[in-house]
């Protein structure tokens, strides 16, 4: 029972992640129709630029007296650093491919994923780059169970990014124009609404839950690398369209269930074949309901 | 003339500071936390010479300065293409077949050959996919899979039973095409982007199972010692004598090569202008209206999937018999996107265009591994660049509509 226990605590921390990055890809895909193959490369832009941030706060000696508040600053700085990446790499490679098919976006946007990881080694170096590993140490044990501080501040994180999401996309007039455009680029571009600095906004929000997915996953594992992005870059868009890809609910459900079926499925059959696992749950859900879980176009819930 | 040197610039200068911005963290933090300004600025001023450079160029051309360069070239494009238009077809596949026939005789050099079987393996995958995504419109992500199940059937055959290339050539394909079925199945009801991911799923699972079935497939390290097509060769001594032989030159395998991306060629031709072919094209433009005129769409959709993965198939086991290896690195994700854009960039269900592309692709890497560390990071901005300026690809296809999902 203590295992299992602990193996929720694990897969409610890894969940979270894969939902962070999951809404990337599925606003992006609700805005444009587009599966934005660069977004696991915003991710590990993330997971570096935090660990260089933490880096110069560290050297600044900053680290020692007041570590939560430079997690805190660091993180913001990222996820405007790749909010930015996001919008500059949207109006390069994908503005200009909007009237093509969509497989002619879809090569770019491998393109530009290959272009952006080879960047990164390029930049850093081809080998891990080491995070802090000051803020995992510490927390609270029941018995056999512990949950350390960072698997709290993931909890904490990203139920604050998810419920600020949700309220900016159903609550708030850039919400509201959000979910018009990807309903009708054109009837909402007739009501005033900007479709070019939406589809901007919506790439920056994406890019900026995954970069903050990106500083935790480096915080959680202990370091990042330039190919990091790729696999959990798959498995987020597998839990995208596991909960139905465009819609924002669907995408936080469907990170979730990969993240429980990931852990549950190295824990008590195979580590191995966890990557598995989760492949064949997404196979056989959509078997059964070609559309995910939540359907792709119910009523307004699509961004 | 100021809002035409306005609207060039101007996002220049802002890409620029955009990248700027954007390299300045990456390259001039150290990993010890100090910073560092003379290595971004030394990067951003030589990519700062190259955008002058570059726009200056634009700009030149575009006000017309650089059109006496052109217009040789334009005169003797017109030429070329006068004359080819009289010649009828037949004389240009004539001569494309002679030069694939000689091609081992007018290059002798090893790395050529490397290259040119490289490209004709890349060919029989471009052109298989393309029966998936070029005709039936089905976006499949992970092709590469079929040409892992046919190389490991291959290697398998050939270590456990000691089957021969050419025997264990039609296996391949059979074993390909269940595995393309197994997959298809499942997948028929979803369309668009749900079966991406599907497809992506089932190419990263049968990687995953040849990674870690280490009974069977030596997991990691891959299988060994796989033999090399053998051929029956006549020998005249004393007599008229038959012997069988393994092949050891380069050129003879460019042979078999050739051969088994011949044989894709005809059977993709043939298909595509059959009633098959033309059934997958109605698929492909509109799934309901095709149903609606009685096409079987399940089992054209499946049957799809099947041949595509017999080409992957065929071409996997030449290619264990080419490297006397395999392992499960040689069929990544990568893999599949580098086959793929070889069919957009070729132009989507156009023949020619995918024997182009497959050539520009594998040729390009070939080009860029001058550069080393560069050499992926060129490659990247070369598909962006190539999907900006020609994003139907370099020969697109005659018959083409735009999918009705797509319209919306």
């Amino acid at each position: 029972m203590d295992v299992f226990i602990q193996q929720v605590i694990n897969a409610l921390t890894l969940g979270g992640l894969y939902a962070l990055i999951a809404l990337g890809y599925t606003m992006v895909y609700g805005v444009i129709q587009l599966i934005n193959f660069a977004h696991g490369e915003f991710f590990a832009a993330g997971g570096y630029i935090g660990v260089l941030l933490l880096g110069v706060m560290g050297g600044m000696g900053y680290m020692e007296t007041h570590p939560w508040l430079c997690l805190s600053i660091s993180l913001v700085l990222t996820m405007a650093y790749c909010a930015f990446l996001a919008m500059g790499v949207e109006r390069i490679a994908y503005k200009p491919l909007r009237k093509q098919t969509r497989l002619a976006a879809l090569i770019s946007a491998l393109g530009m994923s290959i272009f952006l990881s080879n960047g990164m080694m390029l930049a850093r170096g081809p080998l891990d780059q080491p995070y802090p590993l000051q803020y995992s140490s510490g927390g609270f044990e029941f018995g056999l169970i512990t949950i350390n501080n960072l698997q709290i501040v993931i909890w904490v994180l990203t139920a604050v990014l998810l419920v600020g999401l949700n309220i900016l996309v159903f609550k708030t007039r850039i919400g509201m124009a959000m979910r018009a455009t990807a309903q009708d680029k054109v009837m909402s571009s007739l009501v005033a609404i900007s479709a070019n600095k939406i589809i901007a906004l919506t790439f920056a929000i994406g890019a900026g839950l995954a970069a903050a997915a990106g500083i935790m996953v480096g915080l959680y594992y202990g370091s990042v690398r330039y190919d990091m992005g790729f696999v959990p870059g798959i498995k987020a868009f597998a839990a995208a369209v596991l909960g139905g890809i465009g819609n924002i609910t669907g995408a936080m459900i469907g990170g979730f269930i990969i993240g429980t079926v990931e852990v549950f499925g190295a824990a008590y059959i195979s580590g191995e074949y966890k990557d598995v696992f989760a492949f064949i749950i997404l196979i056989a859900v959509l078997y059964f309901k070609p559309t995910g879980i939540m359907g792709e176009n119910i009523d307004d819930t699509r961004v | 003339m100021i809002q035409e040197f306005r609207k060039i610039w101007k996002p220049c200068v802002i890409g620029l500071l955009w990248f700027l911005v954007l390299l300045w963290p990456m390259t001039g933090i150290n990993s010890d936390g100090t910073l560092e300004f003379a290595k971004p600025f030394e990067i951003w001023l030589v990519v700062v010479a190259a955008a002058i450079v570059v726009m200056l160029l634009y700009s030149a051309n575009k006000g017309g300065t650089l059109d006496g360069l052109y217009a040789p070239l334009i005169k003797l494009q017109k030429v070329i293409s006068q004359k080819t238009a009289v010649l009828p077809n037949f004389v240009l596949i004539a001569v494309a077949v002679g030069f694939a026939l000689l091609y081992p005789v007018i290059f002798t050099s090893r790395p050529s050959h490397d290259l040119a079987i490289n490209v004709l393996i890349y060919i029989s995958l471009g052109l298989g996919l393309n029966i998936v995504i070029g005709l039936a419109g089905m976006l499949d992500l992970g092709y590469i899979a079929f040409y892992g199940v046919g190389a490991y059937c291959y290697a398998l055959l050939n270590i456990h039973f000691g089957m021969s290339f050419w025997v264990s050539l039609p296996f391949a394909a059979v074993f390909a095409a269940i595995a393309g079925c197994i997959i298809g199945y499942p997948t028929l009801r979803m369309r668009g982007d749900y079966l991406a991911i599907v497809t992506l799923a089932f190419g990263e699972i049968v990687r995953l199972i040849l990674n870690n079935w280490m009974s069977l497939t030596n997991g990691p390290n891959g299988i060994l010692g796989i033999a090399r097509p053998g051929i029956f060769y006549p020998a005249f001594d004393g007599g008229l004598a038959i012997e069988h032989i393994y092949i050891r030159k380069l050129y003879m395998l460019y042979y078999v090569a050739l051969l088994i991306a011949f044989i894709t060629m005809i059977c993709v031709y043939r298909l595509n202008y059959s009633r098959i072919g033309r059934a997958w094209e109605a698929i492909r433009e509109d799934e309901t209206a095709a149903e609606l005129m009685g096409v079987n769409t399940f089992l054209l959709k499946l049957l799809a999937y099947a041949m595509g993965a017999v080409f992957a198939g065929l071409a996997g086991a030449f290619f264990a018999s080419r490297m006397k290896f395999v392992s499960p690195e040689s069929f990544t994700f990568l893999e599949s996107a580098m086959v793929l854009c070889m069919v957009v960039l070729g132009g989507m269900a156009s023949i020619p265009g995918i024997i182009l592309g497959s050539a520009a692709l594998v040729v390009m890497q070939e080009w860029f591994r001058e550069f080393e560390t560069y050499r992926m990071l060129v490659f990247g901005g070369c598909m962006v660049l190539m999907m900006l300026f020609r994003p139907a690809g370099l020969i697109p296809a005659k018959r083409m509509g735009r999918r009705s999902e797509e319209e919306d």
